[in-house]
């Protein structure tokens, strides 16, 4: 029998009721229900067509759901363009990093700064004391999260020039400075090496120690799911099929049968930790 | 109804050049997402030729064989010089700075169509021209109570017959599919065998004769021409080939024949000084409520 | 260290270089060579108003000409029929052209890169059509509109002759270039280059992306009007010949050639523009050939301009802000 989830006396941070997306006549999130605390860790995890970025491609606005909504901290986000949703906070990373390319890496996490700021054309162009005030405040938090993900000798340099593996956490950086409530990040782990994603796994239990965060995340990584996660929930064919805790998923007969297909001889898995 | 008729041949015969000129920027956006600034310049270069063709050697041919060989061979020779014209732009032009983006293309393609058109005047002259008229024979009948030239019908029938067959091509044929491959996804198509090489000779061979056979039909229809018209029409092309929706041949077509017929019935019914005015504003709001254009496909974008 | 003293420090070599340059040019030469510095100008200020919109936000506008021209002929008619003063018609032209941008182009801002593209010809086109059409009597048709008048900086200033024109337009784009530069190191202008590189991931890091585009439009439109408003008054009367689609493709052509997004770029883009037809007068026939081929060449070899942006560049931002408190 499963343990009782932890985090559920906590305050709900993300719901989202009977979320449907639908494109043309697929629907890749078909009634999805889901629901995050504040304070932990939750990965979304699925075979691949799932839905899973659809939903988080939702929940940060970037589609509008056909049916069904989404409520952040008591707020009816549903249908919100991108920018509202960061305003008030949700930050997300992309599955194949959408860093800007041609900026510098404290310019990508600069951006993320935007919409803590405010200075309009008149203060921008005339360099009034508030704006300069913002633009400081902005330059600080940007170095402090650039030192927090290890990328300040890299802060002039071009993001598209740095390794693989500092892109992922650049992007990290640029959303942490948007001062989120909700990380949402999309396969954080994808294309590093055992190493990088050690690195990842502590990095995301020391920033939930220290900041007043909640992550949400899509993962293929087992590792990175079963070392990190407090809850699971796991999607195939854009509905919920099964949630709970990481262990019980792991061995839960119907996430076995999604990622897998149907085994007619029903033989016990044995063997390592698998990346599917 | 009779007006209306007429005014529908006559958009259809100016939509037919707009067709021709349409799938040439159409093809070559497709494949290499550039607007290839230079292809009204094919166009009047087609024109041109065809010009002196007419004048030099057409007047024998008339006499031994008739007037519309004439016509015909001057398609034939503008043509034919139009795509050794297009592969050569594409060599120098296009193909040395395509790979580095897109932007720097359009202002080659510029630079390409600023060369050509002065070419084209310094070979020709700034001043007007006139296709002789002694070549190509009025001839007026009525079809159904409707007045009509037999040069409308030659055009019409020719572009009609033209646009069939390279619809064919593309739609039907293998090497029809390897292009419309290309124009998807360039990087799997090559890696799934398809001659990028041999897809690039066949839009800039086409595409510029097509654009050529155009020319020659408005150098008849219209008698005039200047150095500078490629403009105008490379324009009005252009915005048919968005109004069928980028990269879409068929669409391209229609587009063409589409806007013909309201720059007609917009020069008839509203005003002929604002015609060129009620095109585009039919543009911009096809754009702004069906913004793939009238025939293009709503593909998501994967985010 | 003094704030004057630190702006010395930091201020690259060719800025008072060129300052030097641009003070004594109109007194060593000749009237005819003072206009063609003018229309130097007259292409700086209509780069750099363009080089908002295509290179700091990435977006294809190939109708620029249209604000230009609507600055112009709002002075042109404003000063004619109702004798208002240029010098007060210059930021009315600019905000008539800010306006006409902000209404025109918020129903189409968010079409895709090649669609905006053919949308922006269709607008410029339609704007020089109109002013052919001369509707409701006002622009004079073909003709154009005559008899502007020269603008009173003050009573007993007047600017009408060619230095006095020269002048300027180099203190209008030497203002604006120092507005424009403090928007690059602003976050309006990193909002824009952000939504260069990536629209999406623009929106998601939480910048209204369909805001800071319209913002582009309006103010690259209000710029050119001012353009517009100067050119009137200099030429004494415009005509729509001077605002057809071969402008917006000149007005591309300057920032591209010149660098996207850099503004040293765009006034030596400009340069090259309104200079070459000059330097190669002599070959009158073949220089458009030669321009063309020019065109073609540099992008095989410097496709990213003259003088590329530089980003994270320390020279000019020191002119204009406060050093961050505590290196990293």
């Amino acid at each position: 029998m499963a343990l009782s989830r932890p985090y559920s006396d906590r305050e709900v941070v993300l719901e989202t009721k009977g979320l449907t997306k639908i494109f043309g006549g697929l629907k890749a999130v078909n009634d999805f229900d889901l629901v995050v605390h504040k304070g932990e860790i939750l990965s979304l995890i699925g075979p691949n067509g799932a839905g899973k970025t659809t939903v988080f491609n939702v929940v940060t606005g970037i589609y509008k759901p056909e049916h069904g909504g989404v409520i952040f901290r008591g707020t009816n986000i549903t249908g919100k363009k991108p920018h509202q949703i960061v305003s008030h906070g949700i930050a997300r990373t992309f599955q194949n990093i959408r860093l800007f390319q041609d900026m510098t890496c404290l310019e990508n996490i600069m951006a993320g700064q935007h919409c803590r700021a405010s200075s309009g054309l008149f203060s921008s162009v005339f360099r009034t004391p508030s704006m300069r005030r913002q633009e400081r405040r902005i330059a600080r938090v940007a170095q402090e999260r650039i030192k927090q993900v290890d990328l300040a000798q890299f802060k002039d340099e071009l993001a598209k020039n740095i390794a693989y593996g500092s892109q992922r956490m650049l992007e990290i950086a640029r959303a942490l400075a948007s001062e989120p409530q909700l990380l949402v990040l999309d396969e954080p782990s994808s294309g590093l090496n055992p190493k990088e994603t050690q690195d990842l796994m502590d990095f995301l239990k020391r920033l939930i120690l220290h900041e007043d965060l909640t992550i949400l995340l899509i993962e293929h990584d087992m590792n990175v799911v079963m070392g990190i996660s407090d809850w699971v929930v796991v999607m195939d064919e854009g509905k919920k099929i099964a949630q709970g805790l990481p262990l019980d998923i792991y061995n839960d007969e119907a996430v076995i049968e999604a990622y897998l297909g149907k085994d007619d001889e029903g033989e016990e898995r044995v063997g390592p930790v698998v990346h599917w | 109804m009779q007006l209306l008729l007429e005014q529908l041949i006559n958009g259809l015969t100016i939509g037919s050049f707009y067709a021709l000129i349409a799938l040439g920027y159409s093809m070559v956006y497709g494949v290499l997402k550039l607007i290839n600034f230079a292809h009204g310049d094919f166009f009047t270069m087609g024109s041109y030729i065809g010009y002196t063709v007419l004048v030099l050697g057409a007047a024998a041919l008339t006499v031994q064989f008739g007037p519309w060989i004439g016509m015909l061979s001057a398609i034939c020779v503008a043509a034919g010089s139009l795509t050794i014209v297009g592969l050569l732009v594409e060599r120098v032009a296009y193909r040395p700075v395509y790979p580095v983006g897109r932007l720097p293309a359009v202002v080659s393609a510029l630079g390409a169509s600023i060369f050509l058109q002065n070419t084209i005047m310094l070979i020709w002259g700034p001043r007007y021209q006139a296709y002789p008229a002694a070549l190509i024979p009025v001839v007026r009948f009525q079809l159904g109570g409707i007045n009509i030239t037999l040069l409308q019908v030659i055009i019409l029938v020719l572009s009609f017959f033209l646009m069939s067959v390279l619809y064919y091509i593309i739609q039907r044929t293998t090497f029809g599919a390897a292009v419309r491959a290309t124009a998807h996804d360039r990087d799997t198509a090559s890696l799934m065998g398809i001659n990028f090489n041999r897809v690039i000779l066949f839009i800039f061979t086409l595409g510029p004769a097509l654009g050529a056979t155009a020319g020659v039909m408005v150098g008849m229809y219209y008698r005039q021409i200047s150095f500078t018209m490629g403009w105008n029409y490379g324009l009005k092309a252009f915005t048919a080939t968005i109004l069928g929706g980028i990269g879409n041949l068929p669409g391209a077509m229609f587009g063409g024949l589409i806007l013909g017929v309201l720059e007609m019935l917009g020069a008839a019914y509203i005003s002929a000084a604002w015609k060129d005015v009620f095109v585009f504003l039919i543009l911009i709001l096809v754009l702004i409520f069906r913004p793939n254009g009238l025939f293009g496909e709503k593909i998501a974008e994967k985010v | 260290m003094s704030a004057l003293a630190k702006i010395f420090k930091n201020t690259p070599w060719y800025i008072p270089a060129a300052l030097t340059a641009l003070i004594i040019y109109p007194f060593l030469v000749s009237n005819y060579f003072i206009d063609i510095a003018f229309f130097f100008g007259i292409y700086a200020l209509l780069g750099l108003s363009l080089n908002i919109v295509l290179g700091e936000v990435g977006l294809f506008d190939l109708g620029h000409a249209g604000f230009y021209a609507i600055g112009a002929y709002v002075t042109a008619i404003l000063n004619t029929r109702y004798q208002i003063p240029i010098l007060a018609l210059l930021p009315i032209s600019a905000f008539a052209a800010a306006l006409f941008a902000y209404i025109v182009c918020s129903p189409i801002i968010h079409l895709k890169g090649d669609y905006l593209c053919i949308v922006t010809i269709g607008m410029g086109e339609i704007v020089r059509l109109a002013l052919i059409n001369n509707p409701f009597d006002l622009t004079g048709g073909p003709n154009g509109v005559f008899g502007v008048d020269f603008p009173k900086l003050a009573p007993g200033i007047v600017i009408d002759s060619s230095i006095k024109y020269y002048f300027l337009i180099w203190a209008v784009v030497g203002l604006s270039i120092l507005g424009l530069v403090s928007l690059q190191h602003s976050r309006i202008g990193r909002a824009w280059n952000c939504i260069r590189e990536d629209g999406i991931a623009a929106g998601t890091t939480g910048i209204n992306v369909r805001h800071y585009k319209l913002l582009a439009f309006v103010i690259g439109a209000g710029l050119a009007g001012v353009a517009g408003n100067i050119y009137a008054s200099k030429l004494m009367c415009v005509s729509p010949e001077s605002f057809t689609f071969w402008e917006s493709c000149l007005m591309f052509c300057i920032v591209l050639i010149g660098g996207m997004g850099s503004i040293p770029g765009v006034i030596i883009g400009a340069g090259f523009i309104s200079l070459f037809p000059e330097i190669f007068r002599p070959f009158a026939m073949y220089r458009m050939l030669v321009f063309g081929s020019v065109m073609i060449v540099m992008m095989m070899f410097r496709p990213g301009g003259f003088w590329p942006r530089k980003r994270g560049g320390v020279s000019f931002r020191s002119l204009l802000e406060d050093t961050v408190d505590g290196a990293v």
